[in-house]
């Protein structure tokens, strides 16, 4: 069974907060939207769930028109990125609420709220009032109810953002396991994140989202290695890719009058002329014998350093693997891993990468 | 410096306290005391200043007959009105505040922070553009002087306050808890009733809080609209008022009369304290 979204649109003002997409999920797979903030993720998601409705196209799921539907009998479940759970009730009555929605049997409801409070972690907390817990915990709540729901379609609005480092890290993986279990129900499952790294690590479909238009859909290596262009480049990577524009004459990348690169063999053919060039902030390192550029901003991150760079025009940021401290308008010797090097074209798509075959 | 801040804050808290307690005492003593001794100079304590006495409070339960102005009747009057009035008030002014804070309505340039704008706007007309209408009005339906005509107005009074508390409170609830509930399998009305609704008793209670005290102190359109079948305590009380001021039964009137109010306010301040609605975002 599949959910088919055809041309749906959404325009409530001037811009268009959906912008003709078609997608296909199928049962029993995990997707990943992957988008900045604001670009029309959480109202796609909403949007499968019945809590807005499209201005144009249409929504199937198992063969019915999913938009003739209400949303209270569409069997879907939702965790926002704000923990949102029922306040007045415990944490058991949380988890219960859809199914005595549902008029499920007392005894099955107390089953099924028990092993979902198992996979949650959370045993324990039964009685609990949700302003005693912590966020996690809540969220967590939150989780075991659209768990305990068994729903067709689960979304999931960046559940784990507003959580802190370590407790993202432990929920991550739990939810890897936790999707892994529920694929015997053959659900699907929809996890919108504003983090490349999130996505890539669920391991799912991955659907890059801007401006509430589909750039580029694929498995997390497709989009990894071969973005479809500048803006999913910049979107699927953390720093964000640097593009910068350049001009290829007789075999040397030129991106500004002092920046200028021998271009590696694989690029030898592609005609001279104006182009994009992207370079990962992981491909560029410090080399005595590179080009100088001075510091803008450092910002340590981890164990490593992110440094904001500047040479003239071109701006560009690079991660160095160690933790030190650069003074600002400091000057840094960088070069480029050039079998690293994408190149795009001067409307955005992409021209090589160093994947492509 | 941390035990001076600590007195200061110490001071100001008395200082208050005794502003806000000192008229209450005044006046419980003064309601036993009698003529002579209200007017023969300031005291204070009874039976070593003055000979207390029951006058001032036996004249609020006596009949007129006896020179009395007999206030059980306006009591639960005005008991009855204020709280259907309030009543009726929160409920359709919590169903319209829910509507105006989760739906977009629109009328040309009308929108909806502008009919909740009409909605409080009533309030700033004085009562007395008013009384007029409301007189003209009551008269047409037959229902001066009865309850019914009271409880009708006082819902056009009450009413924009309730609007006013509620939509602001529904604004700072999480349009999430209601979507999750339509998620969870609840259609519009069972999402505001099973969900909605229960997290909203701290915002009702505010609301009712304010309806009930606006109520039961509304003397102007009590006096215009009621003459002799039925009457509301303020207006009963001002009745005592004679060629000689009854000072001792006038504070026994005024103790009597916000009696009911205190009561309210400390059943609604222990419940507010306990504070509902924190665990529902972040």
């Amino acid at each position: 069974m599949s959910l088919l979204l055809d041309h749906i649109s959404f325009k409530p003002t001037e811009e268009y907060h959906l912008n003709d997409i078609s997608l296909r999920f199928d049962s029993g797979k995990m997707y990943t939207i992957l988008g900045r903030t604001l670009s029309g993720k959480t109202t796609l998601l909403k949007t499968i769930a019945g809590l807005q409705t499209p201005d144009s196209g249409s929504i199937n799921f198992e063969d019915t028109d999913f938009l003739s539907i209400p949303v209270w009998k569409r069997n879907v479940a939702m965790v926002y990125q704000q923990f949102i759970n029922y306040p007045h009730l415990n944490v058991r009555d949380n988890i219960a609420f859809p199914l005595k929605q549902r008029k499920m049997d007392e005894n099955l409801i107390e089953k099924e709220v028990k092993v979902a409070m198992e996979k949650v972690g959370l045993i324990g907390f039964e009685s609990r009032k949700i302003q005693e817990l912590s966020g996690g915990q809540q969220q967590r709540v939150a989780l075991a109810r659209s768990l305990a729901k068994k729903a067709k379609i689960l979304l999931l609005d960046e559940p784990l953002v507003n959580l802190d480092y370590k407790l993202r890290e432990g929920l991550r993986e739990e939810f890897k396991k936790l999707f892994n279990v529920s694929d015997e129900s053959n659900s699907i499952l929809i996890y919108a994140s504003t983090d490349p790294l999130e996505a890539m690590q669920l391991n799912g479909d991955i659907i890059v989202i801007d401006e509430g238009k589909i750039l580029q859909t694929g498995t997390a290596k497709d989009v990894f290695e071969n973005p479809a262009t500048a803006k999913v480049a910049e979107i699927t990577n953390d720093p964000a890719m640097n593009i910068n524009k350049c001009l290829i004459q007789d075999n040397s990348l030129i991106m500004n009058d002092s920046v200028q690169i021998q271009i590696p063999d694989e690029l030898k053919s592609v005609p001279n002329g104006k182009y994009l060039v992207g370079i990962r902030a992981t491909d560029i390192f410090l080399d005595d014998q590179g080009f100088a550029f001075d510091v803008e901003i450092s910002e340590i991150s981890g164990s490593e350093t992110f440094l904001h760079l500047r040479n003239k025009n071109l701006k560009c940021v690079a991660t160095i693997e160690e933790v030190k401290t650069y003074n600002t308008n400091e000057v840094v010797k960088i070069n480029f891993d050039k079998s690293k090097i994408y190149l795009f074209e001067e409307s955005g798509e992409l021209r090589h990468s160093p994947y492509q075959q | 410096m941390p035990k001076l801040y600590t007195f200061l804050k110490y001071f100001f808290v008395v200082l208050w306290a005794c502003f806000v307690i000192a008229p209450f005492l005044w006046a419980i003593s003064t309601s036993f005391k009698d003529f002579n001794s209200v007017t023969g100079g300031a005291t204070y304590i009874p039976w070593l200043q003055f000979e207390p006495t029951l006058d001032g409070w036996s004249v609020l339960f006596k009949p007129g007959s006896q020179g009395g102005i007999n206030i059980i009747g306006p009591y639960f009057n005005s008991i009855f009105v204020t709280l259907t009035a309030s009543l009726i008030s929160i409920v359709l002014g919590t169903l319209a505040a829910y509507a105006l804070s989760r739906y977009t309505f629109k009328a040309g340039i009308v929108k909806n922070n502008d009919i909740t704008f009409f909605f409080i706007s009533q309030r700033i007309m004085p009562p007395v553009v008013l009384s007029i209408p409301f007189f003209i009005f009551l008269s047409s339906l037959g229902l001066l002087d009865s309850l019914a005509g009271l409880i009708l107005v006082y819902i056009v009074l009450l009413m924009p306050i309730a609007v006013w508390i509620m939509v602001d409170f529904f604004n700072r609830v999480p349009r999430e808890i209601d979507e999750t509930a339509l998620i969870d399998g609840c259609n519009p009305f069972q999402a505001f009733f099973k969900v909605v609704l229960p997290n909203s008793v701290p915002g009702m209670l505010v609301a009712g809080l304010f309806c009930i005290i606006f109520g039961w102190i509304d003397f102007f359109f009590a006096f215009i609209l009621t003459f002799t079948k039925v009457q509301l305590l303020p207006v009963k009380i001002v009745a005592l008022n004679s060629s000689i001021t009854p000072w001792w039964s006038l504070s026994a009137a005024a103790l009597v009369s916000v009696a009911p109010l205190i009561i309210v306010a400390f059943i609604v301040e222990r419940y507010l304290s306990k504070g509902n609605l924190s665990g529902a975002l972040k």
